[in-house]
């Protein structure tokens, strides 16, 4: 490495240095409060549906159906980047998180057309989640399957 | 060709080119008026009662980010002229630029007003070079008038740069916000209260930083390489500027850029100041490590550090904005993000008259 190479990147790891970070703990604490607090009211979802006599199938269905539009309103609203602020992972993991990825873009892209706006854009976030995620559950289901065959 | 060598001569007497990277113009350029049109946001900061005008709806009466920009854009340049007394005709040449693809803010927002143009990019250093060169062609001699906008939209630039605006995440500390706004500045041969004696165009400065949330970062060393290379073509010291005044480093930049000086033994701590850093209260605001983008350091400029010099309470600043040359491509790409920096020398000027 010259001494100019080495000199860059001196700097590189001084910036590293000092450049703050958000506190973990702080940050941690609040996606554990949101995170949590977005679950709870799923788990409350889904007890009152089974209260009011609905097979358990049906009531995780109203559940996420719920959850994904409380997200979807609060998007509109703009208070969901309000909340992901403070709660980060909290609000990005549950399922509010996808359907706030979802509706953003469709809001931004809107003005660009049904087509090339929201039709292109509307997965430009949420899309490498759906593209892996059916991946990922694929390879999952191959080894289930796999195991399935082993053990006859 | 007419006039022979004398009109050659007599041409080249208008300016010199001083050390390796600087100009002095025998004859300063006149910095006549400035306009500075804000959101609602910058209207909440420190500045907020400076700015010409503040507006409150993010859209600025239009559908679309974008067509904002371009309306502020435009506002700026008529305000501008509105203070001077001014026409569009009597502006030679506009030098215009913001962070937009291909530049639609400053095309859109300027088509009808039938100004030869210059669309100019630098990312956030646009207004030092388009002041440079707005400077330079009154100089030259080949435009008595000419003006000067640039703009930014934090709701565009976060569209194009980062996520639509409704998207939840956390931004990192080092992160700035991208100030909503335009600048807008007439430049012409005398009359001004503020001069440009000299500029220092600046050259890509790349320490190889690759986080495009920490600009700052990757700004400081182009900022360093030509706020040194102004002192050293000038023969100044930091002592005979009042202040020097860099674009949008932010918080983490000013610190690095500091230090990158300090360790070349220029010590600039007592005349540093920085736009992004002055244009939001960080405290109040959650604006991390400051504002950026075009209008961050024009509005700054037209709104705090123009007035300080009309008055005489500045003698000489060096204003230094700076830019990140990046888009998403280049950063999905795995490119680094180069900075750039150039640098305006301006002057109180005694006996300008007052606009």
């Amino acid at each position: 490495m010259d001494r100019n190479e080495q000199r860059k990147q001196q700097y590189r790891d001084y910036v590293e240095q000092v450049t703050p970070k958000h506190n973990l703990l702080k940050n941690m604490a609040g996606a554990f409060l949101t995170g949590g607090t977005i679950c709870l009211l799923g788990q409350v979802i889904l007890n009152f549906c089974k209260a009011q006599g609905l097979d358990p199938d049906v009531a995780g269905s109203w559940c996420s159906l719920l959850l994904v539009l409380g997200s979807v309103i609060l998007t509109g609203f703009n208070l969901y980047p309000k909340i992901a602020r403070f709660g980060g992972a909290g609000t990005l993991v549950p399922i509010t998180g996808f359907a706030n990825s979802v509706a953003a873009p469709a809001i931004e892209y809107q003005k660009e057309g049904q087509i090339f706006g929201i039709g292109c854009k509307i997965f430009t976030i949420a899309g490498p989640v759906i593209l892996y995620g059916i991946i990922t559950s694929w390879g999952l289901g191959l080894i289930y399957w796999a195991f399935g065959f082993l053990r006859g | 060709m007419e006039g022979g060598t004398g009109k050659v001569e007599e041409k080249k007497k208008q300016a010199e080119m001083t050390g390796k990277q600087s100009i002095r113009f025998d004859e300063a350029v006149h910095l006549l008026c400035a306009a500075s049109i804000a959101g609602k946001k910058e209207g909440e900061g420190p500045l907020g009662d400076r700015f010409d005008q503040v507006f409150e709806d993010p859209f600025f009466g239009k559908a679309t980010w974008e067509e904002a920009e371009s309306a502020i854009q435009r506002a700026a340049l008529e305000k501008v002229l509105e203070k001077t007394g001014m026409q569009e005709k009597e502006i030679r040449f506009l030098f215009g630029g913001d962070l937009l693809g291909q530049l639609i803010a400053t095309s859109f927002g300027v088509k009808e007003l039938g100004i030869p143009l210059f669309g100019l990019y630098g990312a956030c250093s646009t207004c030092g070079e388009a002041l440079c060169l707005a400077a330079m062609t009154v100089a030259g001699g080949f435009a008595d008038h000419v003006a000067v906008v640039t703009s930014s939209h934090f709701g565009g630039a976060e569209k194009q740069f980062r996520f639509p605006l409704e998207y939840g995440n956390q931004r990192p500390l080092s992160a700035t916000w991208t100030v909503t706004g335009a600048g807008a500045f007439l430049l012409g041969k005398r009359g001004g209260k503020v001069r440009i004696p000299e500029v220092t165009p600046g050259k890509i400065v790349d320490y190889g930083v690759k986080d495009s949330l920490n600009m700052g970062a990757c700004m400081a060393p182009a900022a360093a390489d030509t706020i040194e290379q102004n002192l050293k073509d000038l023969k100044r010291k930091p002592e005979d500027y009042d202040r020097i005044i860099t674009g949008d480093l932010g918080y983490v930049g000013k610190r690095l850029l500091l230090e990158l000086l300090e360790e070349k033994g220029i010590r600039i701590k007592e005349q540093h100041m920085d736009c992004g850093i002055e244009i939001f209260d960080q405290e109040k605001q959650d604006t991390h490590s400051g504002g950026s983008g075009c209008g961050c350091s024009a509005v700054t400029l037209a709104a705090l550090i123009l007035p300080k010099l009309v008055s005489g309470e500045w003698k000489r600043v060096l204003f230094v904005p700076t830019g990140a040359l990046l888009s998403t491509v280049s950063y999905n790409e795995g490119q680094s993000v180069p900075g750039i920096a150039h640098a305006v020398v301006l002057e109180h000027n005694e006996t300008g008259l007052q606009q």
